[in-house]
């Protein structure tokens, strides 16, 4: 790839520049004609520009609702998947248990990131991250439910006691039958 | 993440189907395993050399096992064991071609094959009573193309065909109590002279007739002194016997059926007097007579008289005598002389007339000449030549021939008493491993080799070459520790009182060593081995000074008799200190302490009640009377029925001035009721077992607490009446008890009683279980119970907070004394074969699951999966259940012919099986003994934590190799197509 930049990097002797310049104005040596106002269309009423404004900011409170509520269609389908795969540890529901912890903790990492596009002093994001690290979290807790069905987390006694050796004895004792 | 998980997941399930199956293919035989076929110390030996066909000598030994070995170098043709009760009392060859033994006390005759050994008959002889019993094959006695074989046992007196092994006829003495004690037969004579004692005190001679059996004549005579030993027929018509002082030696003639008796005493021979003894009765026409230490050799005068003619003041062993060429007799014997033997064959005539005198250099380690069997041949140039076999007081056995040891045989191996293990040095840095190993061009060539063998395209060169690479592949008889564990040393006690090394990997002998005596005195020459201890073991400090074992032995066989302690340097095979102790040893009990060069702490019990510890440090004294309160030692009275406890009391210092003496306190004693119950067994768990885990997780996530003590004792008891032969008694009188005993406390934690049930009672006690083998009457059945032992007081240790923050007392130390409540689960099952021994497998942590190792009445191995002896079983396991490794409960054990350890071999007369766990977790080493030796490696759960040898390193490397190029192949096209793509 560098290869083929540097060929045509070198290969340059000249060029002709198309690009229009007639939108400046400082470079123009050719007046504007009569009757045309460039400032026209910036100049326009307020009155339209403050509800396409608002238009927006609907619509990206709308989209930012969509994006908080997107996880839900996901937890529900992950329920499902986690039905499927039993509750015996083998690689399916391992597989299923391992994306349903790791797909609500990287959405919970770029919470800030997946709301950027959203981002207005008009629209009130918070319900929406809300709700969407809400759902997450049940994506979360049920991830770690699974887990737990499927025995992996030290839940019980046993998982704590299995490693403890016997405990030592105070006495000594040793004897048996007579050598002969 | 989802993804690599799922990759190493697919990984970890390929690398586990790489593991081998359970059962070993043909040509893994041999690999982890070998076998040594033994035959024990000789007791009797027959030389047969057959002007065709090969050379050899038939022997019968100590080990109840007759044998033919290959004269030129000591191999075993054939063998035949025959069993702990079935005791050989003769052997011979008749009709030149069969090989007769008399066994069972003189009960059975058979006849073997001898080239093949294969038994042409078996005749089982009617015995009345007990008493000495003889073999005796007449060369020359021959009617009606039969050749009858001459057997007297139990008061009877048979001729039995040697063709078929039909009762030609028999005579009965039992009637007048006649003890036979040689059979004569005049040549050319149909009429043999058959002399024998009545009550030790009067002669008889019978002529009988030897077609019918009818008695011809009879002659008897009443000697006063009374006779005692062995008899010494010195001609065809004279015989000489010590009297009942052994101080006279009378000649009993009965030529022509007169008896005469002719008194010599030994005073008047010897200036030496004490009791004498008549060595090699088979010595004709002259007789030895040990008197103190000196053999003396008498010759019979023409009217009786006894005349002294040699004498030889060292200990000798003498042979039979031997008919050279013309008419003459030849007989060896056998002096040491510092580190070399002499051995003189002379003629019977003329005791100046020496055939042959050969030294021979013999190791020190084999101790004096028992025994020795000498045969001629004929040189090239028309001489005679001998050659002897010798057995050693180590019991082994030696062909000298020519002035050299032909071949050897170490028999001691054939009756081990004792075991244990010992690392090898480590490895020095000076010596290199790699030079060992090949190139690695060689080290692919191999690798293709095995790609090859794996995909099933090797010729049978091919074969032979992955086999021969395999056999010394890894260096496994190297004489040095290796990463697995699995180079090791088994420390072999024989009861000759020799240490054999015996290393795992081939089975060859590093060293061996007979015990010395500590003083020279004449009670005490060699003392019997009696059990074996690790005594040091560097471990963690002291890791410069080198592993040693302690061997307990006794001088004489009387428990009261003073014991011997001998320490011996593992690496080197050197004894260290050997010391008699002035006490007597009853009971040894190895301490868990050690002191900072971690030798282990012994005390030694003694008749007296003391107890003696060792080592005898003011160290190991310190840490003893630190521990003083926590020390109990208990005793089993097999005979009288009672366990007794005993703490220790105070230091012995009032009676004598040993402050390493203490002595003891009866703390309690158990008596089993002697008309109802007779111990029969009893097991305690190996001390040096290591348990990874007090918990025992069943499939609801409930947990079972393990009652692990060592302080257990399992007793096993069965009505007086059931503890004769199997099935001698019915279902109603014979009732089998265990009992499971705390020996600090003398509480009795369990008892369950099995109605209709008898011994002999083989048990496994391992963690907090026992698995024991007895048999069922009502069933005719053999049983097999398991009792598992669980705490019921730590059950309430639920609370996972309590746990995760550590406040529980699970791991406090405890006390027998803190009355634990426990319960236990058990359940039985049939098991179709009668077993000989039992053992558990043992690994490093203890966390590999465990098999229980059963030697078989066929003298083989079986391995029994622990899942199957589970208490948990049900007839319809859960699923959970089910993955958690249940199996349904069936009435009976399976016996999978697969499962079989020893494979095709025998391990005959079966005696014990040990186990010792290899470094690597998942493996463990097995090693059963009896006449013959085998061992194993064994992987219970498979080898979990190492790739095994068969792993195709050469298909992961070219696997990884056309990766590589695949990666590169692939990048460069797709720089040159994008390049392409650029340009257009």
């Amino acid at each position: 790839m560098d290869k083929g930049k540097a060929v045509m990097g070198t290969g340059r002797r000249w060029a002709v520049d198309f690009s229009d310049q007639s939108t400046v104005p400082s470079t123009r040596d050719i007046l504007d004609p009569p009757g045309f106002s460039r400032a026209s269309p910036e100049q326009d009423d307020s009155a339209t520009s403050r509800q396409k404004k608002d238009a927006e900011a609907n619509w990206k409170l709308q989209k930012a609702w969509e994006v908080a509520q997107s996880p839900f269609k996901n937890l529900m389908m992950m329920g499902f998947m986690m039905w499927m795969a039993g509750n015996t540890v083998h690689l399916f529901s391992i597989g299923i248990t391992f994306s349903a912890l790791w797909q609500p903790l990287s959405a919970l990492q770029s919470v800030g990131k997946i709301f950027e596009p959203f981002k207005d002093n008009k629209v009130e994001l918070l319900m929406p991250k809300l709700v969407f690290l809400a759902l997450n979290l049940g994506g979360l807790a049920l991830g770690i439910w699974k887990l737990n069905t499927l025995g992996l987390l030290p839940t019980h006694a046993s998982d704590w006691v299995s490693s403890l050796p016997p405990p030592q004895e105070v006495e000594h004792s040793g004897g048996g039958f007579v050598f002969h | 993440m989802a993804m690599e998980i799922r990759v190493s997941l697919l990984l970890l399930i390929f690398l586990s189907s790489a593991v081998i199956s359970f059962s070993l293919y043909e040509d893994q035989v041999g690999l982890m395993d070998w076998h040594q076929r033994y035959i024990g110390k000789v007791k009797h030996a027959v030389f047969h050399t057959q002007k065709t066909g090969r050379k050899r000598v038939i022997v019968s030994t100590e080990e109840n096992v007759v044998a033919s070995l290959d004269l030129r170098h000591g191999e075993i043709f054939w063998r035949h064991v025959l069993g702990t009760n079935d005791a050989i009392d003769g052997v011979d060859i008749a009709l030149g071609k069969y090989v007769i033994t008399l066994s069972s006390q003189g009960s059975v005759l058979r006849a073997w094959n001898l080239p093949d050994g294969q038994m042409v008959w078996e005749t089982s002889l009617h015995t009345a009573q007990s008493s000495k019993s003889l073999l005796s094959v007449p060369i020359n006695l021959k009617f009606d193309k039969d050749y009858p074989v001459l057997v007297f046992s139990g008061g009877y007196l048979h001729a039995v065909s040697a063709i078929d092994g039909e009762v030609l006829w028999k005579k009965d003495f039992t009637a007048e109590g006649f003890e036979v004690q040689r059979v004569l037969q005049p040549p050319e004579s149909s009429i043999i002279y058959v002399l024998g004692f009545l009550h030790s005190s009067e002669a008889v001679v019978y002529q009988i007739d030897s077609k019918t059996g009818e008695v011809v004549a009879q002659k008897s005579m009443v000697f006063p002194g009374g006779f005692s030993g062995e008899i010494s027929s010195v001609s065809s018509d004279k015989v000489v016997v010590l009297d009942s002082t052994r101080s006279i030696l009378v000649t009993i003639g009965f030529l022509d059926g007169v008896i005469s008796f002719q008194k010599t005493r030994i005073s008047d021979l010897v200036e030496e007097s004490g009791n004498a003894e008549i060595l090699s009765p088979l010595l004709s026409d002259m007789l030895a007579v040990k008197v103190n230490r000196r053999t003396i050799f008498v010759r019979i005068g023409g009217e009786g008289k006894l005349e002294v003619v040699d004498s030889l003041s060292d200990e000798t062993a003498m042979s039979d005598s031997l008919p050279v060429a013309d008419n003459q007799v030849a007989f060896a014997s056998v002096h040491h002389e510092g580190s070399k033997i002499h051995l003189i064959v002379k003629l019977v005539d003329d005791l100046d007339t020496v055939l042959l005198r050969e030294s021979i250099q013999m190791d020190q380690h084999r101790g004096r000449v028992h025994k020795v069997f000498i045969n001629n041949y004929i040189k090239t140039d028309r001489s005679n030549g001998f050659r002897a076999l010798i057995v050693m007081e180590d019991h082994s056995l030696l062909l000298l021939q020519q002035g050299a040891i032909v071949w050897s045989r170490e028999e001691g191996l054939a009756s081990v008493i004792d075991v244990t293990t010992a690392e090898l040095p480590v490895a020095k840095d000076g010596v290199s491993v790699a030079k060992v190993e090949h190139t690695l061009v060689d080290w692919l060539k191999g690798h293709m080799l095995k790609l090859k063998g794996s995909l099933l395209l090797a010729s049978p060169e091919d074969v032979a070459a992955i086999q021969e690479m395999r056999m010394k592949s890894s260096g496994r008889s190297k004489l040095t520790r290796d990463h697995n564990g699995f180079r090791k040393l088994f420390i072999a006690l024989t009861r000759a009182g020799k240490l054999f090394a015996l290393h795992t990997g081939d089975g060859r002998i590093v060293w061996s060593m007979l015990l010395k005596s500590p003083s020279k005195s004449e009670a005490c020459q060699r003392p019997s081995g009696i059990s074996l201890y690790q005594w040091q073991v560097p471990h963690h400090h002291a890791m410069d000074e080198n592993p040693s074992v302690l061997v307990v032995g006794r001088c004489g066989s009387d428990s009261s008799a003073p014991g011997v302690l001998s320490l011996v340097d593992v690496y080197t095979g050197k004894e260290i200190s050997s010391s008699g102790i002035g006490h007597s040893v009853v009971q040894v009990m190895p301490l868990p302490f050690t002191d900072s060069t971690e030798q282990r702490l012994h005390l030694i019990a003694d008749t007296e009640g003391h107890v003696h510890l060792y080592p005898k440090t003011s160290e190991a004294l310190s840490i003893f009377q630190r521990e003083f309160q926590n020390v109990y030692w208990y005793t089993v009275e097999g005979d009288g029925g009672i366990i007794r406890g005993h703490a220790m009391k105070s230091s012995c210092a009032g009676e004598t001035a040993d402050e390493y003496c203490f002595t003891t306190r009866e703390l309690w004693t158990v008596v089993f009721p002697s008309e109802s119950e007779k111990i029969i067994s009893t097991l305690t768990r190996k001390p040096n077992e290591v348990v990874h885990t007090q918990a025992k997780v069943s499939t609801d996530q409930d947990v079972l607490y393990k009652y692990v003590s060592r302080n257990l004792l399992f007793v096993a008891t069965v009505s007086p009446k059931g503890a004769g032969e199997i099935s001698s008694v019915t279902p109603e009188e014979s009732t089998l008890v265990v009992y499971l005993i705390d020996t600090i406390t003398g509480r009795i934690l369990h008892r369950l009683s099995h109605q209709g049930c008898q011994g002999p009672v083989h048990a496994v006690f391992s963690e907090n279980w026992v698995v024991y083998h007895y048999f069922n009457l009502r069933a005719h059945k053999y049983e097999v119970t398991v009792v598992e032992i669980y705490d019921q007081s730590r059950a309430e240790n639920k609370n996972v907070w309590k746990l995760v923050l550590g406040k529980h007392n699970l791991t406090a130390p405890i006390s027998s004394y803190s009355r634990p409540e426990m319960f236990t689960k058990s359940q039985s099952y049939f098991f179709a074969q009668s077993v000989k021994t039992i053992a558990v497998t043992s690994t490093a942590k203890g966390i590999t699951s465990k098999q229980l190792l059963i030697g078989t009445i066929g003298d083989q191995i079986l391995a029994l999966d622990k899942r199957f002896v589970d208490p948990r079983r049900t007839l319809n396991p859960s699923q959970a259940e089910k993955e958690e490794g249940i199996i349904p409960l069936t009435d009976s054990l399976p016996i999978i012919p697969q499962s079989y350890i020893t494979h095709s071999l025998k391990v005959e007369g079966l005696r014990g099986i040990v186990t010792a766990p290899a470094k690597l977790e998942s493996t463990t080493h097995v090693f059963a003994y009896g006449v013959d030796l085998f061992y194993t490696r064994l992987a219970p759960s498979k080898t979990y934590d190492s790739l095994t040898d068969d792993f195709s390193y050469a298909l992961l490397l070219i696997t990884i190799v056309a990766l590589v190029a695949a990666i590169y192949i692939t990048w460069v096209l797709s720089e040159k197509k994008e390049l392409s793509e650029k340009w257009r």
